[in-house]
């Protein structure tokens, strides 16, 4: 199985040739659909070469890149990270809108910022180190 | 750290949300969340995911954000000053005039909290604070997905790996201090202090380390 991280989940797929995987497993790891049209997401559709389909298998790296995020694979391609394209980063922040996250408090509990809505809100980091 | 601000304004519609960057995870965060005593909220933030999505470089950096989610003032230090950068090294501490100037700008940084939960003051037009905004490039989007993926090579085990990922990531996004701190500080606790962090900062030169908020 490779290990597949993206910026906010983990996921273990029977992928083969790099990240070659089912159109079921590339929907669920990065939530696009495979359409004849392409990788599709809500209204939006990215064209994929014909190189990166295989029946019904994707090559999910291909996709990735040609949304714009870096595809960084561990030296024993074992473990594979998907980042967050620069452009989408930028989008959201642009937006003003702060991009919602689910982090836990020290036991565990989930906490997310959206839930503070009404509320004026200092988002603050720290660090031990 | 914020209780006292907290306490001051939690009446008027205000939350703190205190996120510890913290790679060696809850455990290691415990000692200082408790000793803070802290009502706000603590979340731990393992993957940096906060610096990710808010494109932070530093702590502590804060994000101002209004009752409608809108991000008001863009990420800036939140009131940490430069003086430490002159401090003697040997007995750690600052001169007097140094200490002075350090907690007045710390106050002055907490006043204009206060000014904008009371009153709105600070809280920036969307033009100016979009304008304020740090950009993403496609180095700093691939810092992250490397340091991503170091965080768990190293905590599956694989130091060698990780370690790898994330000087590489250091290397793409050097303004990041949280990046490069918190592998250092995976490498060996207090090695993010250590001769390597003081060396980095005195290359800054000119540079700020804690760009002083523009308020």
């Amino acid at each position: 199985m490779t290990v597949i991280l993206t910026p906010t989940d983990e996921y273990r797929v029977a992928a083969h040739d790099g990240l070659w995987m089912s159109a079921a497993d590339a929907e669920r790891v990065t939530g696009w659909t495979l359409k004849p049209e392409g990788m599709c997401r809500d209204e939006r559709c990215v064209p994929l070469p014909a190189s990166a389909v295989k029946g019904r298998d994707v090559d999910v790296e291909a996709f990735w890149q040609k949304l714009g995020g870096p595809v960084i694979a561990s030296s024993e391609s074992d473990v594979w990270a998907l980042g967050a394209p620069a452009d989408e980063r930028n989008a959201a922040l642009e937006g003003l809108q702060a991009p919602d996250v689910t982090l836990p408090d020290v036991d565990g509990v989930p906490r997310t910022l959206s839930q503070l809505r009404g509320k004026k809100v200092f988002l603050a980091t720290w660090a031990s180190w | 750290m914020w209780q006292s601000l907290y306490d001051e304004l939690k009446d008027k519609g205000f939350m703190v949300v205190a996120v510890a960057e913290e790679s060696r995870g809850a455990e290691h965060a415990r000692p200082w969340i408790e000793q803070a005593k802290s009502t706000y909220w603590q979340l731990i933030d393992t993957e940096h995911r906060l610096s990710d999505l808010y494109n932070l470089v530093n702590v502590p950096q804060a994000v101002w954000i209004d009752e409608n989610g809108t991000i008001v003032r863009p990420p800036e230090t939140a009131g940490s000053t430069d003086h430490f950068r002159r401090m003697n090294l040997e007995t750690r501490t600052m001169s007097p005039e140094d200490q002075a100037a350090r907690l007045a700008a710390r106050q002055a940084y907490l006043d204009a909290v206060r000014a904008w939960v009371s009153s709105g003051t600070h809280a920036l037009p969307a033009e100016a604070a979009r304008a304020a905004l740090p950009k993403v490039t496609s180095e700093i989007a691939e810092a992250r997905a490397r340091f991503r993926l170091g965080v768990w090579l190293r905590e599956h085990g694989n130091t060698t790996e990780g370690d790898r990922q994330m000087d590489i990531a250091s290397n793409l996004h050097p303004e990041s201090w949280s990046m490069w701190r918190q592998a250092a500080d995976l490498q060996e606790v207090g090695k993010a202090s250590g001769p390597g962090f003081w060396k980095r900062v005195q290359a800054l030169g000119e540079r700020p380390y804690y760009p002083p908020p523009r308020l």
